[in-house]
């Protein structure tokens, strides 16, 4: 009996892996990383969201609700931040500048907020000027409703394109029956605006009956990457899946990303959630991951100053694994997936500075800079 | 086999006599698996494994049986600091959950009597209103 226990257990782990190994490909490991990291900002908890000023100074979010500016060596705390709902994923969450800052002035972010009638909070949208390190002229100009106490998938991901818009992303909020699907419900969603929170008139569900249109795609989990592919002007996102569900999409206008009808993942506790995975009218991920890797944050790298084959590759940390993980791309296939700076801890952000450097930030550590070998 | 079935009707007649003693405990952990669901399945995973190195195990957890009161602390708050879990180091931060004191005590319910773990004594809204940070 004892025998049979055994092998069947063998059996069984056997054919986990077999599984595992179906994947497109696996994570590779390189001996010759072309930087060293540099540990810039430390001392923080969870460094959600990470933005930089054109005169070099980083703006950095911490979740539990402070915003913070850095240059040389030096950080200071900006004052009058929204109050934020800290609860499960919600805190101060995203945070992005205005293409044109240096003309307007515009920061952006997103956060959990209490705002409305019911109990709990959604994500919300908001922009603002900094004057003497703090907050001023700060402008709501979105809230998810209605507000709920779950804890689960405030998406937060702000994101501007070539063509004046922003976008935002908000997770499903823990609703997957009710919201993704719904184009009347906030939630599931990636949104479009105006850069002061006008609805364009383009936008793909202006003119449908009840629906809310800010939305500009919808049949999303929750997106905590998003980013402009500067090779092309598309807008990518990587969004949590259930296990073994995690996403990168190419966001068009209108579109459907499938959740929960079509996933390539399972219940945390292995039972299914759908037998199929592609379906009429919803998008194809352009890669998924299996395992799941947990994904936060995303970037393009665009210069070569970590070698020319790296140069277009995409950057995505990985909260589970606590790595950063690159893809190479040809076009919009992944052809090889390195995992760097393994161990550091769970990487929450990572963008390219305008220095054309890669800046991560790692819960439980701070914001790293990966420094080129020269 | 022998020791399969005596093993499933000892966990049976356990969890029996356990649940029908205790209506307020049950429902309590009732109201925390929900919780669980919600805010700590993700890192903590279905069976309260955990991952090795990164999130600790609750399911026979020595810390967490052995140290209700930090237990109790770090679900209220959130915690930083290097734990030793099962003899293994883990430092990974865990944030504040941001639940009321109410849900902490059904979530610590539920974790202190699922997988294995047992508790005698449940966690009350009292006990968790006292901690503090």
């Amino acid at each position: 009996m004892k025998k049979s226990i055994v092998s069947l257990y063998l059996i069984v782990v056997a054919f986990n892996f077999s599984c595992g190994q179906d994947t497109v490909n696996q994570v590779n490991t390189i001996s010759d990383v072309p930087f060293h990291e540099e540990l810039l900002v430390d001392e923080l908890p969870i460094p959600w969201g990470i933005a930089f000023l054109p005169s070099g100074e980083m703006l950095i979010t911490e979740k539990s609700g402070d915003l913070y500016i850095f240059k040389n060596g030096q950080r200071n705390k900006i004052s009058n931040v929204p109050e934020v709902y800290e609860r499960g994923q919600g805190g101060l969450l995203d945070v992005a500048v205005h293409p044109d800052y240096k003309n307007n002035g515009w920061i952006y972010l997103s956060y959990a907020s209490e705002d409305g009638e019911e109990k709990g909070g959604h994500t919300a949208f908001m922009r603002a000027k900094i004057e003497n390190n703090s907050l001023i002229n700060k402008e709501l100009l979105y809230k998810g409703s209605p507000n709920t106490t779950k804890g689960q998938h405030f998406g937060s991901r702000i994101v501007f394109d070539e063509n004046g818009y922003v976008f935002l992303s908000i997770g499903e909020r823990g609703a997957r029956d009710d919201n993704p699907q719904d184009i009347t419900r906030d939630g599931g969603k990636i949104y479009r605006f105006y850069d002061d929170g006008r609805i364009p008139e383009t936008n793909p569900f202006v003119g449908t009956a009840g629906a809310k249109t800010a939305i500009y795609s919808y049949g999303h989990r929750n997106p905590q990457g998003l980013v402009k592919n500067p090779f092309t002007g598309e807008i990518w996102d990587n969004e949590h899946g259930p296990k073994g569900g995690d996403e990168i999409n190419i966001i068009k206008p209108g579109a459907n990303y499938g959740w929960p009808v079509i996933t390539y993942g399972v219940n945390y506790s292995g039972t299914p959630i759908t037998d199929i995975t592609a379906k009429e009218g919803m998008e194809q991920p352009i890669h998924y991951w299996l395992p799941s890797i947990a994904p936060s944050g995303m970037a393009f790298i665009t210069t070569d100053n970590y070698g020319s084959d790296w140069k277009g590759a995409l950057l995505v940390g990985s909260l589970k694994f606590q790595y950063l993980e690159l893809l190479k791309l040809n076009g919009t296939k992944v052809t090889d997936r390195i995992e760097l700076i393994k161990g550091l801890g769970r990487v929450r952000e990572v963008v390219e500075g305008p220095d054309g450097l890669i800046y991560v930030g790692v819960e439980g550590k701070g914001v790293y800079k990966l420094v080129p070998n020269k | 086999m022998k020791t399969f079935f005596l093993l499933y009707f000892l966990t049976l007649a356990s969890l029996f006599i356990y649940l029908f003693q205790d209506p307020e405990l049950e429902e309590s952990i009732k109201r925390g698996s929900e919780i669980y669901a919600d805010f700590c399945v993700t890192c903590h995973l279905e069976a309260g494994e955990g991952v090795l190195h990164t999130f600790p195990p609750l399911a026979k957890s020595d810390y967490l049986l052995e140290n209700r009161e930090a237990s109790i602390r770090g679900v209220k708050f959130g915690q930083q600091a290097e734990i030793v879990v099962n003899g293994i180091s883990y430092n990974s931060a865990m944030p504040n959950p941001g639940l009321d004191d109410e849900e902490v005590a059904d979530v610590m319910n539920y974790i202190l009597n699922s997988w294995g773990n047992s508790s005698d004594k449940i966690v009350t809204l009292e006990e968790v209103e006292a901690i503090q940070k």
